[in-house]
């Protein structure tokens, strides 16, 4: 029977991976993931979890530790924001490269400096490389059902990656919706036991981990992590059906809206979806041909699908909550536009920063953005591709 | 030369699932002087075993059979260490 | 504590073929603390000399289940693999009377620098494993750069010994009494010259529950510019000057042993420094002139001071 809570992010997130249980979760505080380890914390002195929590003296560490218990063989999760997910990013790379299925969440804060505790995306936009899955999620309900999604992705027979769940800090993390919460057999169930492969406990065949791979192999390593990164689209949609099945919601790769008949559109990230769906649909009520893709998946990028919602549209406004200093535009925009450059149809497509160290964005910038894309219509041209939105001159 | 597996071929990860099988690569021809035993002098104390950095001696129900000439580098130590001088290290220039 | 004739039964945990240089002390104090004890382990290893030339892809020389992932976290790392092993037995995944230990090994950059942190972190929350730091007072690896375990005076490549400065101008650093400060069961200091010494500590250490630490001085020919059929003198005269002594801390208690036993009882000679000094390249230097018999002198003075406290609180 579903049970139906105020939760914020930090809250549901916790609580799916106490429905979870793992084996081992190691974890250190940070600014606004705080809650959700506090959370954890609790169900695991209250003895609700059998989890062996390592509350561990840095994020290196944490990360350094969930390798080392994930390589042993057993289930691992974690949790973290900005300066800790940069600490642990040496790890990060190990870990996929390591294939080693950990699941974690990362409540976005922007990276310093100056030091802001505010969401941003700069955080896990600068691991996009790392090998990990990353998926970004918009609202405490979705920050519960992907972390249950996550531990299925990763422990993919096929895959073996760790994923990461994003969530916006305050934004998503500390602010209370209503969140629907599957019944403790129900995610037991779906999650299913641990399949190890290659275990360090496993002493009748004793394996090295980590060796020093020079230019005659690693590459070949490589090549094998690439390769499974390639499936991973498949399977994120396969879970995310299967979820689906069991609680009604079902996940994709990215979420179109008013996308049917849209002339100009956005595609966002996160929690600002949730305030540009709002805006598209009073907009659409009043005639306006506007539509969004929220971009659920971004590693995979799921190039194909988001090329086949593009068709019949003119402009695009990508809204990147980080930019990309010194490149052609922030990384969902860069994504997009190189995925646009073989097809026959090009919309036009403009790039908008917004909301960097938790700059707000309401509503009402979401309409000036589809009215500055009206006016690209109208006059033809774009007098700039990369604009800035909200900030002060 | 023999040509080295593809990416398909080899296990995921880097991981060596072959525990031990260094002992294929012959560190042996690393040497410029190798270790020989007086045997007479030798009272199986296996003291030499216990300090040789590259597991090159090998002991047998306690007693020292001989050195693994496929590995040893000749670093001198076991003549070093042997309290019988039973050790002693000949150039192989 | 059993015979050499008996560890020589027990199947080697490191096989031959490795690429450490030939002579180097590192392997034959892995050796040594590997064959200690009959228990299964599982070992996790800091980048360093011995990670490095024991796993060349595609051959590795171990024998038990090993991990490599970074330089600084083998501590944290070993953590993480021993919280699954109680993790995996408490809810019966793994056979309930499976008793496995658990090993790190760092090199003196991997635990006295970088790998501090996670190693006091790891002591601090009192998993149970063994962290042995295999001392060959630099960063040899990389081409023998200074680290904090580098003695004063040494010619390292980053503190080399030229016309204004003659070499490391700081003391090595007592990492084991940083060690002791976290009240671990049991803490020890060795070196393979005095093999039954080291591996008796090495058998306690890994046996002890609780985290445990092993700080073992593993001379490194070539980074000290020394004669590598000089092994056993090198390390008994480390220990002869009261430089290293030998000691264990078991509960709290400090306790001399061995030589260094000897040395504090009177029934030996406390070697001067000099002697130490004068079988290494590194040190060359100091005998040439003025400034480096100056720094001899305060290296002696120190090392008297610091055997004094050993003295004293192993008389506690």
């Amino acid at each position: 029977m579903t049970m139906v809570k105020p939760l914020n992010g930090d809250d549901s997130a916790a609580y799916g991976m106490m429905q979870i249980d793992p084996d081992v979760v190691a974890a250190y505080p940070i600014t606004p993931q705080t809650e959700l380890m506090q959370n954890f914390a609790q169900f695991h002195a209250d003895g609700r979890v059998q989890t062996e929590l390592i509350t561990v003296e840095s994020e290196h560490s944490a990360m350094s530790a969930c390798v080392g218990a994930s390589a042993a063989g057993g289930r691992v999760m974690t949790a973290t924001s900005s300066q800790g997910l940069a600490l642990m990013w040496e790890i990060l790379y190990i870990a996929s490269s390591y294939r080693l299925p950990i699941a974690m969440n990362v409540i976005n804060r922007t990276l310093s400096g100056p030091i802001n505790i505010h969401c941003d995306h700069s955080d896990t936009m600068g691991a996009r490389d790392s090998g990990w899955i990353q998926i970004y999620g918009e609202n405490p309900q979705e920050a519960y059902d992907n972390t249950i999604q996550a531990v299925r992705i990763a422990e993919h027979m096929d895959l073996r990656l760790p994923v990461m769940c994003m969530q916006d800090g305050f934004i998503t993390s500390h602010a209370v919706e209503r969140v629907e919460l599957l019944d403790d057999d129900v995610v037991k169930d779906f999650v299913g036991g641990f399949t190890p492969t290659y275990p360090l406990l496993d002493l009748d065949n004793p394996v090295t981990y980590g060796p020093l791979d020079l230019y005659d192999y690693f590459f070949e390593h490589k090549m094998q992590q690439i390769d499974a990164m390639s499936r991973a689209e498949k399977v994120v949609r396969e879970i995310g059906k299967e979820f689906g099945e069991i609680s009604g919601r079902s996940y994709a790769m990215l979420e179109p809206f008013g996308m049917e008949d849209a002339e100009t559109a956005i595609i966002v990230l996160s929690s600002t979806a949730g305030t540009t769906r709002s805006t598209v649909s009073d907009l659409r009520s009043k005639g306006r041909k506007v539509g969004m893709i929220k971009v659920r998946g971004f590693r995979p990028f799921p190039q194909e699908e988001l090329i086949s919602l593009l068709d019949d549209v003119k402009v695009i406004a990508v809204l990147d909550r980080s930019d990309g200093l010194g490149a052609y535009g922030a990384p969902v925009f860069t994504e997009v536009r190189n995925a646009l450059y073989d097809e026959g149809h090009k919309p036009e497509i403009v790039n908008y920063v917004f909301g960097l160290g938790g700059r707000d964005i309401g509503k009402k910038d979401i309409v000036t953005v589809f009215d500055d894309l009206d006016k690209i219509i109208s006059s033809g041209e774009v007098k700039r591709r990369m604009r800035y939105l909200g900030v002060r001159e | 030369m023999s040509e080295k597996p593809g990416w398909k071929k080899i296990p995921v990860a880097g991981l060596i699932v072959d525990a031990g099988n260094a002992r294929e690569y012959k560190t042996g021809d690393w040497r410029t002087q190798k270790p020989v035993i007086d045997r007479d002098l030798c009272t199986n104390c296996l003291t030499c075993w216990v300090n040789c950095p590259d597991s090159s001696i090998i002991v047998e129900e306690g007693k020292f059979k001989e050195f693994d000439y496929d590995h040893c580098k000749g670093c001198g130590i076991c003549a070093g260490v042997c309290p019988k001088k039973a050790i002693s290290m000949v150039s192989e220039r | 504590m059993p015979s050499l004739k008996t560890l020589s039964a027990r199947e080697e945990r490191l096989s031959p073929g490795h690429r450490l240089c030939a002579g180097c002390g590192a392997s034959v104090a892995v050796r040594q603390i590997l064959m200690s004890t009959e228990l299964p382990v599982v070992v996790a290893a800091s980048t360093g000399c011995l990670e490095v030339a024991t796993t060349i892809y595609p051959y590795s020389a171990w024998k038990v289940p090993f991990i490599h992932n970074a330089f600084e976290n083998s501590a944290a790392t070993i953590t993480g693999v021993e919280s699954m092993y109680r993790a995996l037995k408490k809810r019966g995944r793994l056979d309930q009377d499976k008793k496995i230990k658990f090993i790190a090994f760092g090199g003196d950059g991997g635990t006295y620098d970088i790998g501090l942190q996670a190693l006091s972190g790891a002591l601090e929350r009192g998993h149970d494993f063994t962290y042995v730091c295999y001392d060959n007072e630099a960063y040899m690896n990389t081409g023998i750069q200074r680290s904090s375990a580098t003695p004063i005076g040494a010619n390292t490549t980053t503190s080399p010994c030229g016309d204004e400065i003659p070499g490391k101008r700081d003391y090595k650093k007592n990492l084991t009494h940083i060690v002791v400060a976290h009240d671990v069961p049991y803490a020890a200091q060795a070196t393979p010259s005095y093999y039954m010494d080291l591996i008796n500590k090495a058998q306690k250490a890994i046996e002890t529950d609780g985290p445990t630490f092993l700080n073992v001085l593993s001379p490194c020919p070539r980074g000290w510019r020394a004669d590598a059929t000089k092994f056993r003198e090198l390390g008994q005269t480390a220990v002869a000057t009261c430089l290293w002594p030998l000691y264990e801390v078991v509960d709290g208690k400090y306790v001399l042993n061995g030589m260094s036993k000897r040395i504090a009882d009177g029934k030996a000679e406390k070697k001067p420094l000099v002697d130490w000094l004068s079988m290494q390249g590194r040190f060359k230097h100091l005998f040439a002139d003025e400034k480096g018999k100056a720094i001899i002198e305060n290296a002696q003075k120190k090392v008297d001071r610091d055997w004094e406290k050993i003295k004293a609180l192993a008389s506690i």
